[in-house]
């Protein structure tokens, strides 16, 4: 039996709960999503754990089905850049020379426009739908991904077993599969985490701008941008989604550092 | 004045060295390196403190100054400097101690000079941070200590940075900032291991000198017997942070009580007997010139040399000589500029990717650093077995048989099947890419600077190893090494690099033999020898200065 420290262990069991929360919402959601079942903001009760929102739906179901949009939409677009992103690089670092200067100077270029703003611009001409919201985040993020993958690779390229792997007459398959990839995946999954956080605040930043989720599908962002004049009257709704959001970071990144500390150790994680 | 002179420069009793090992993915745990020591040294006398890597030698020599390396701690006996316990000292008292009483010199002074400073700044800080004189009279001293030393221009040397001298020069200028506070004691950490031996004997010259003329304490630690024989008194042998053997350096070296020690003496006498030449050579390089893709000049220059069947070319030169560049031109990983390589009768083209799988397998490599020539991330049966799968395309059980055969020809065994690089020794690594490389039956084996980064003891059973392996295999090595007395080791033919040209190429008995040109005169003169009074005679009887001046 493999043993899980203590910050691995919460961090795994809350990730799941966020995670079965999302994928289960129609089932575990008290109320429907757009259902009004109450007085507009009111406090927290045992028929509304989390108490209503601006006009007066459940906000825990709120809650829920906001979770879900997020959570997919995050773990879609860090999948899709981190796909994207790794190959690229590693076929840049293999294959070196113009490849790899055209790739590296085009993301050069992408990176020096701040992403909030792209990202405002096509979805004001795009039609907003959640395809695109990924796709867009997705490829966006891709930029910062394939910076680190290829600084981890170029590393790793030079290295003695690699190029004792390229005398062998080993093709580029076997090189980035079995040579390269491998030992550059410590890195790239504690990023891995960092990054879906970090996609989570973008899809949050965009809905509560207007841009990202439109009615009557929710999100965290929006839900915050519903609510956000309550805050004025001290009604603390805004505030669950933020609360959300951090213990999903927290909880996420513990996990990450596990993985991390595991993938880090080079006996094949086994402890002598 | 307190009644020093009833006591020695250092005394150590009973000193236990702990430290604190952080494996990735384990528990913290202490483990003690040094089990108990006890060391004496009088004023003005060497001490030589020698042993293989790991042996502790540095943690004893960093604990006179009350000091261990990150994690290491002190946790039993006494050390004492001049009689006073410095490990009840308080820490302004070992900021007195540290830097004035006692000094250190580490092994690679390029990593420890600051590149953005003059060197007399550097040289000068500590005498002027104790405040032991002005910064006139520090200069004054550091100026008389480079005319001690032997460095080029001692009136200005001191105003140049440190990229702007060479690494022998940058050693000795860090010998000056020891000695420059006037030190009682100053310990030498390997200070010439990562030089050229022709610029280490002129580095060991000078040492030798200062420590006579400044009639300071050192002690000197080294992994190599035959240069601490040259500059010490006594010497201690160590293992595994137990002593082994105490003695006078005549004693030492002529008369060695125990076993380990009498390994460690006789390390460089296997010799080898040299296999004629005959059949059709295997490699074969005409007028081979290469040059890096930038450079307006060839780094290897006009070479011609050839390897015979089961015969072992050593090609010897200092760093800078091309040797291992000549290894990325016949690997293809550098393609010649112009000449031919014949390979099995036929012409070998150029570059790595014009070349066939066959070609690929008979000609293999093997690397100096074993850590980093291997994945990380795959098994031993995996690196071994792969050559087997790729070439020959073996899978399953017939793969892994094969591969416990190569286990059991380098000596270590099915156990290791199952295990990953980090979990096995310096020796034990090098020993896995010599079978990864015999598994692809090879004709021809580039072996470069294989055994320069393993101890001794180590590195004697690699060349024992690789030379019964050519008997069984039938193959050919290319040694490439700066090594002269593992040459003698293994060698057939010899070919002596400088400057990107072979300046003798022979036999190895013609080679070794007088007379000798100017360079690999120096080159030979160079080795240390196991015997004292070898330092002298050798600089009184040169020919030629060494690169490094």
């Amino acid at each position: 039996m493999m043993r899980i420290p203590l910050s691995a262990l919460i961090g795994l069991t809350v990730t799941a709960f966020f995670f079965a929360l999302a994928v289960f919402a129609p089932l575990v959601a008290p109320y429907g999503i757009g259902e009004i079942v109450g007085d507009v903001w009111e406090p927290m009760s045992a028929q509304h754990w989390l108490g209503t929102d601006n006009i007066g739906r459940d906000l825990l179901t709120r809650m829920i089905y906001g979770a879900r949009t997020t959570i997919f939409i995050a773990s879609a677009a860090t999948l899709l850049s981190f796909t994207l992103g790794t190959s690229l690089a590693l076929a840049a670092v293999v294959l070196g020379g113009w490849v790899d200067m055209a790739l590296s100077r085009f993301v050069d270029l992408i990176m020096t426009i701040p992403t909030l703003i792209f990202a405002l611009v096509v979805l004001s001409v795009m039609p907003a739908s959640i395809l695109i919201l990924i796709v867009l985040m997705g490829l966006l993020d891709t930029t910062r991904v394939y910076r680190l993958a290829r600084a981890v690779a170029v590393d790793i390229n030079v290295m003695d077993y690699v190029e004792a792997a390229r005398l062998r007459g080993e093709g580029t398959r076997w090189i980035v599969l079995r040579e390269i990839l491998p030992n550059a995946l410590s890195p790239l999954v504690a990023e891995l985490g960092l990054r879906f956080i970090f996609m989570v605040l973008f899809v949050s930043t965009l809905s509560f701008l207007g841009l990202g989720i439109t009615p009557p599908e929710t999100d965290w962002g929006a839900i915050v941008k519903e609510n956000k004049e309550g805050l004025v009257y001290g009604i603390p709704a805004a505030l669950a989604p933020a609360v959300a959001i951090a213990t999903l970071a927290i909880s996420v990144n513990l996990v990450a550092d596990w993985v991390l500390n595991r993938t880090a150790s080079l006996k094949g994680g086994r402890n002598a | 004045m307190r009644d020093s002179v009833t006591h020695s420069l250092v005394d150590i009793r009973g000193l236990k060295i702990g430290a604190t090992v952080f494996a990735p993915g384990e528990k913290p745990r202490d483990i003690e390196i040094v089990h108990g020591v006890d060391l004496t040294l009088e004023k003005g006398k060497v001490l030589g403190l020698i042993g293989e890597s790991g042996a502790g030698k540095s943690t004893i020599g960093l604990s006179t100054l009350a000091y261990g390396r990150g994690g290491i701690k002190i946790t039993g006996g006494e050390i004492f400097i001049n009689g006073e316990d410095i490990l009840k000292d308080s820490t302004s008292d070992l900021r007195n101690l540290r830097g004035r009483k006692v000094t250190y010199v580490s092994q690679s002074a390029a990593a420890s000079f600051n590149p953005s400073k003059r060197l007399m700044d550097q040289i000068v800080e500590s005498c002027l941070s104790h405040g032991l004189c002005s910064r006139k009279d520090a200069e004054r001293r550091a100026i008389r200590l480079f005319e001690k030393l032997g460095l080029p221009e001692p009136e200005t040397f001191g105003n140049r940075y440190p990229h702007q001298v060479s690494g022998g020069q940058l050693q000795r200028a860090m010998t000056a900032m020891a000695l420059c506070p006037e030190p009682d004691l100053v310990i030498f950490d390997e200070p010439t291991t990562a030089l050229d031996v022709t610029t280490q004997i002129d580095v060991l010259a000078s040492i030798k000198e200062a420590i006579r003329e400044t009639g300071v304490g050192a002690i000197y630690i080294t992994h190599d017997l035959a240069v601490v024989a040259q500059v010490s008194d006594h010497i201690m042998v160590l293992q595994h942070g137990r002593m082994v053997e105490y003695g006078t350096t005549d004693q030492i070296i002529n008369n060695p009580c125990e076993d380990y020690t009498r390994a460690l003496v006789s390390i460089r006498s296997t010799i080898h007997d040299e296999t004629p030449s005959r059949g059709q050579p295997v490699l074969k390089l005409e007028n081979v010139s290469a040059r890096y893709r930038g450079l307006n000049f060839d780094v290897v220059k006009n070479v011609s040399v050839e390897i015979h069947p089961s015969q072992t070319l050593a090609v010897v030169g200092e760093s800078g000589s091309g040797k291992s560049t000549l290894a990325r031109v016949m690997t293809g990983l550098l393609p010649a500029r112009d000449g031919t390589i014949t390979f099995n009768g036929d012409i070998l083209p150029t570059a790595l990717e014009d070349r066939s799988k066959e070609q690929l397998r008979e000609l293999q490599m093997i690397y100096q650093m074993a850590d980093v020539a291997m994945n990380p991330r795959q098994t031993i049966e995996t690196i071994i077995g792969r050559p087997l799968e790729f070439y020959f395309g073996m899978k399953g059980a017939e793969k892994r048989a094969r591969v416990v055969e190569l286990l059991d020809e380098i000596e270590l065994g099915e156990g290791f099947l199952k295990r990953y690089p980090a979990e096995l020794s310096g020796g034990q690594k090098q020993r896995v890419c010599i079978a990864r490389a015999l598994a692809a039956k090879p004709r021809l084996i580039i072996c470069d600077e294989v055994t320069s980064a393993l101890d001794p003891l180590v590195a004697d059973g690699i060349l024992k190893l690789l030379l019964n392996l050519q008997e069984i295999e039938q193959v050919s090595y290319l040694f490439i090494t700066h090594d002269i007395a593992t040459v003698r080791a293994i060698a057939d033919m010899i070919a002596v690099m400088y400057q990107g040209n072979v300046v003798r190429y022979g036999a190895k008995s013609k080679v070794l033999s007088p007379p000798f040109d100017d360079y690999t005169d120096l080159l030979l003169s160079s080795v240390p020898d196991m015997r004292l009074g070898w330092l002298e005679d050798v600089i009184s009887t040169r020919k030629m200065d060494s690169a490094g001046n």
